[in-house]
């Protein structure tokens, strides 16, 4: 199977000047907003029908937000998400519930992510009957069954709890709830990021399986960029709640642009000592600045190598575009679908 | 280069309702004066408990140093008593620890927690230690530190929390610095700052560290010599070279390949490491890796001696020596089965 027979050229998904502000209250009794988290200040990228999208960046950039709003667990402020053409942030309720059975989710904890008081069983099961997709007790069972054998587990392990398995195996069984449904896209936040070295590797080996033997498209979150590399059609890069490269797995790391991908890049360590020795390495000065009051103009001139009295200036980087947010420069195709925001490129 | 640590045939047990976890099962190795030691290994191999023995911080009950030496520069840490360890602790040896936001006391300012070693080894007064605590910011990088000395811990972002412990660490010019998990509750690029930090502050007073981590990578730029821990046991020991391009036990060289790669171009199947580690309380007899490791025989069913193979580099494997040779036979199999 190779990447080009996979992924069709239609969008499956289209997430369009999506903005996620979360509110800061102060007062005991009378909660007055003071101020808005900027956890996602308009951000636009489409995922293709059959391909993953991989979505890197540090704590607190927004990436986790962004696969939530995707799924409608936040109502968004502002922006538009469509699925298979479909505008999801207007839908009510009933429509919505009715349209996850496309879309699922796989949660970095594994141990937060499951019900401790149910069975392994059950929690795989649940989509089943919320969906009404088994007739009855024994198709159900056998459904159950079948969904811990794709995963790598043996069926005699319906009946146990949460707590009766490891990390590794928790995973996959938020893995088989995910899949219960037939979903054609899947939002991996962080799926591996809590498992050990050599667990991570099975799981992701299992996820790479997956997704050809049930055609999945995955939006895949994490802020390892090796892993994310490897798992990754495209990758878009996130920082402070923007997108600020988005390209292929190869061009991204032999070309990145944007200052933030280049530091990012360097900084993940490779475990090779010799490859270690021989590398340059751009140290970030900073802290990332709060998304409370994030810096006027580009985002990341605060940290950035490059920048130049221009970066700071939120009227002049307005200009950018149509569809980018105000004061950051919006991305832009730099060719071969190489989109990147920043005016010294 | 003199020996700066020896430990020998330590063995740290916790005596649990379900059984005896022998979380520390006969290790032994060196640190020189000066060199960056990495400790390598998967959660629950031993190597946390491991570096708290050297200290004596393991909580007893239900934990127990159980056998073994810990040499000191020549004196036996698991003999001297408990004041004259607490003036080893914090002076000679400094311990950065995993948790940035929790190691350190939320009421008291930065001054505060700085000055405290140094008023307790070195003798100052509150007001010398707080000018030294200024100069040990600025030698980690902290931005503004005579005005930030005073701030509380919730003041500071994880990055600069972290480096106000490699300053604490560091503070009373201990000979050996251990720090455990120093940057995996930190983002990458601060990581990266954290890491240099560190280098760079051992280098300038001579502090020999030793780095104990899950990450292969971290180790792979800073660390001269490496210890990987399996099981509570040492399956490897040798300079960063021998482990990173002439591993010499099926655990090192299944972590290697198990890992995605940055810099690797083509995407290659991930080689996995079937299977889980063992439960410590009921380990496997012989080999400890001999369940998960795919080139096992009968003969693991005997346990395979820490021995040397070259010249500094140690496997505990029966077949070090052959297994250039049997991974090479393996790789070729798993790609004729075309997975």
């Amino acid at each position: 199977m190779t990447t080009d027979t996979r992924i069709k050229s239609e969008n499956l998904l289209e997430v369009d000047g999506l903005k996620m502000y979360f509110p800061v209250t102060a007062g005991m009794v009378f909660k007055k907003k003071v101020a808005d988290i900027k956890a996602l200040d308009g951000i636009t990228f489409q995922v293709k029908r059959g391909e993953t999208l991989g979505l890197v960046g540090e704590s607190g950039c927004g990436k986790t937000t962004t696969g939530r709003c995707i799924l409608q667990l936040y109502k968004p402020t502002e922006g538009s998400v469509k699925f298979n053409g479909v505008e999801l942030t207007t839908m009510n309720a009933k429509t919505l519930r009715a349209s996850r059975k496309q879309m699922q989710i796989i949660f970095q904890d594994p141990y937060g992510s499951l019900n401790p008081r149910m069975s392994a069983g059950n929690i795989i099961g649940e989509p089943l009957i919320i969906h009404k997709m088994t007739q009855s007790k024994a198709e159900w069972r056998d459904r159950v069954a079948e969904l811990l054998t794709t995963v790598g587990l043996n069926p005699a392990m319906a009946d146990r709890f949460p707590h009766e398995f490891s990390g590794g195996q928790r995973q996959r069984i938020g893995i088989a709830r995910a899949l219960a449904v037939n979903p054609d896209f899947i939002v991996c936040d962080e799926p591996v990021s809590a498992l050990d070295v050599s667990i991570q590797a099975q799981v992701i080996n299992l996820m790479e399986d997956l997704r050809s033997q049930f055609d999945l498209t995955l939006l895949f979150i994490a802020h390892d960029l090796s892993v994310v590399r490897h798992i990754s059609d495209r990758i878009a890069v996130m920082y402070l709640g923007h997108i600020v490269e988005v390209a292929e797995r190869l061009e991204l790391y032999e070309n990145p642009l944007h200052p933030y991908t280049q530091a990012l890049l360097s900084a993940v360590p490779i475990p090779d000592p010799s490859v270690e020795a021989a590398r340059e390495r751009t140290v970030l000065q900073g802290d990332v600045p709060s998304p409370i009051r994030p810096p006027e103009g580009c985002v990341f001139h605060t940290r950035c190598p490059i920048a130049i009295d221009l970066c700071h200036q939120p009227d002049v980087l307005r200009t950018h575009e149509a569809g980018s947010p105000e004061g950051f420069p919006g991305l832009r195709d730099v060719g071969n679908g190489h989109q990147v925001a920043c005016i010294r490129v | 280069m003199a020996t700066l640590l020896e430990v020998r045939n330590l063995e740290t047990h916790f005596f649990t309702d379900e059984g005896v976890v022998k979380a520390v099962d006969g290790v032994s190795y060196d640190v020189q004066e000066g060199e960056t030691l990495g400790i390598v290994g998967e959660s629950g191999c031993g190597k946390s408990v491991g570096a708290m023995s050297i200290l004596r911080l393991i909580p007893t009950p239900p934990g127990k140093i159980v056998g073994g030496e810990v040499l000191f520069e020549g004196q036996d840490l698991l003999q001297i008593d408990i004041d004259e360890m607490r003036h080893i602790r914090g002076n000679k040896i400094g311990m950065i620890f995993q948790e940035p936001m929790t190691s350190l006391n939320p009421v008291l300012t930065i001054a505060r927690q700085m000055s405290e070693p140094l008023q307790l080894h070195n003798g100052l007064t509150y007001e010398q230690a707080r000018s030294r605590a200024i100069e040990l910011m600025q030698l980690v990088g902290i931005p503004g530190s005579e005005s930030r000395v005073d701030d509380y811990p919730h003041q500071f972002s994880g990055g600069m929390r972290q480096r106000v412990m490699i300053a604490i660490g560091l503070s009373c010019d201990p000979k050996l610095l251990i720090a455990d998990e120093p940057t995996t509750a930190l983002d990458v690029t601060i990581q990266a700052q954290v890491l240099e930090v560190m280098q760079a502050a051992s280098e300038e007073t001579g502090t020999a560290v030793m780095v104990i981590t899950h990450n292969l990578g971290v180790v792979a730029r800073y660390a001269h010599r490496v210890n990987v821990m399996y099981a509570g046991r040492m399956a490897e020991r040798g300079t960063a070279m021998d482990i990173y391009h002439r591993p010499k036990h099926p655990y090192t060289l299944g972590l290697l390949q198990s890992v995605p790669r940055l810099d690797a171009m083509e995407r290659e199947r991930l080689h996995v490491i079937e299977g889980l580690p063992p439960d410590l309380i009921d380990m496997p007899a012989g080999c400890p890796f001999k369940p998960r490791c795919p080139f096992a025989t009968d003969q693991c069913n005997e346990t395979p001696p820490l021995r040397e193979v070259a010249e500094g580099h140690l496997s505990a494997c029966w077949y070090a020596d052959d297994l250039d040779e049997l991974n090479k036979k393996r790789i070729e199999k798993i790609q004729r089965g075309g997975i």
